[in-house]
């Protein structure tokens, strides 16, 4: 396997002050800022699920775990082709990181679509934003999610698009790292949402 | 202003800076995620989610965290500096909500479920 033996390159250095990219210490910041924004919606979900429902059905008592175990794995698999985009680009294989690119872009997609799904299904079972607190809190944190998952398949798409119009070239890899990174924080998002709002019940 | 930086002014190359894995290398991360994320899905259908069984749960999704990210996202193999400006957001969400989670009484006290007139002071407001 050629891919083995040529580990994608490293980082040139760059001439700022920090020694670092200062586009990629944005979007580092960026992220950061997230963690809060993510966490304010998560912990007031918790909050509003210890309360009791007074109208409406539980949230919890709505998740199909199977279907939702499914997406969480389309999740992982797109990060997954994520990376191997930006290690094809790195090493001049656009064609490849194209097809990774979209792949990433259909998978994102498909994880969308199983939410919209989702969506659907819980307010044909009675539960809408307004139904009650719990209801409202799940909506704003999954929804706030899917914004964001929506969001970087649009940019995969753009990134798709520069890549095919030969406006994306090797030097310019660090472009698909920083959708990257915004990427894979989703997928990150996710794995706690999965965890803390799926699995584990009160 | 990169362009106008004097080279004084410039850092040296980070010495933290290392190769990224090879395409076969990022295929076994994702297989270990997918594991993890199975172990998970496991435990709700046969253990009931408290005590050791929600300690795992939470340290597998804590794992799974920290491979992301230092796999797929290189803070593994990038400048310490992208480490620190991310962790620092992920730490403080974590201390603050968890000081607004325990002043909602969420932890180890069920006064949000109590009636109102049971409740300590401060949870008669949380309502």
């Amino acid at each position: 396997m050629t891919d083995a033996a040529l580990p994608a390159p490293a980082h040139d250095a760059h001439p700022t002050s920090t020694g670092v990219s200062n586009e990629k210490l944005g979007m580092w910041c960026f992220l950061g800022s997230e963690c809060l924004l993510f966490g304010g919606l998560i912990s007031v979900f918790l909050i509003d699920r210890a309360k009791p429902v007074l109208k409406g059905p539980k949230v919890s008592s709505l998740y199909d775990i199977p279907f939702t175990s499914v997406s969480s794995f389309v999740l992982v698999m797109s990060s997954l082709t994520m990376v191997l985009a930006l290690a094809a680009i790195q090493r001049g294989e656009h064609r490849r990181a194209r097809t990774w690119i979209l792949t990433t872009a259909t998978l994102g997609s498909a994880f969308v679509a199983g939410q919209v799904y989702e969506f659907t299904t819980f307010v044909h079972e009675g539960m809408g934003f307004t139904t009650n607190l719990q209801s409202s809190a799940f909506y704003a944190l999954t929804g706030f999610h899917g914004v964001h998952v929506t969001l970087g398949i649009i940019m995969l798409l753009s990134l798709y698009t520069l890549s095919l119009r030969g406006k994306l070239p090797t030097e310019k890899s660090e472009t698909v790292e920083i959708v990257g990174l915004y990427w894979h924080f989703v997928d990150v998002v996710w794995i706690v949402i999965f965890t803390v709002v799926y699995l584990i019940k009160p | 202003m990169t362009a106008t930086l004097e080279p004084e002014h410039i850092a040296p190359p980070d010495e933290n800076a290392h190769r990224h894995p090879s395409d076969f290398e990022y295929v076994k991360v994702a297989l270990v995620l997918m594991v993890f994320t199975s172990i998970e899905i496991f435990i709700p259908y046969h253990f009931e989610v408290s005590g050791i069984a929600f300690v795992i749960m939470l340290l597998l999704m804590a794992t799974k965290f920290g491979v992301v990210t230092a796999f797929f996202m290189h803070l593994r193999f990038d400048s310490h500096l992208f480490r620190r400006v991310f962790f620092a957001g992920v730490f403080l969400a974590v201390f603050v909500y968890l000081i607004v989670m325990s002043t909602f009484h969420l932890f180890g006290h069920d006064s949000v479920t109590q009636p109102l007139d049971e409740r300590p002071p401060i949870a008669r407001y949380t309502h």
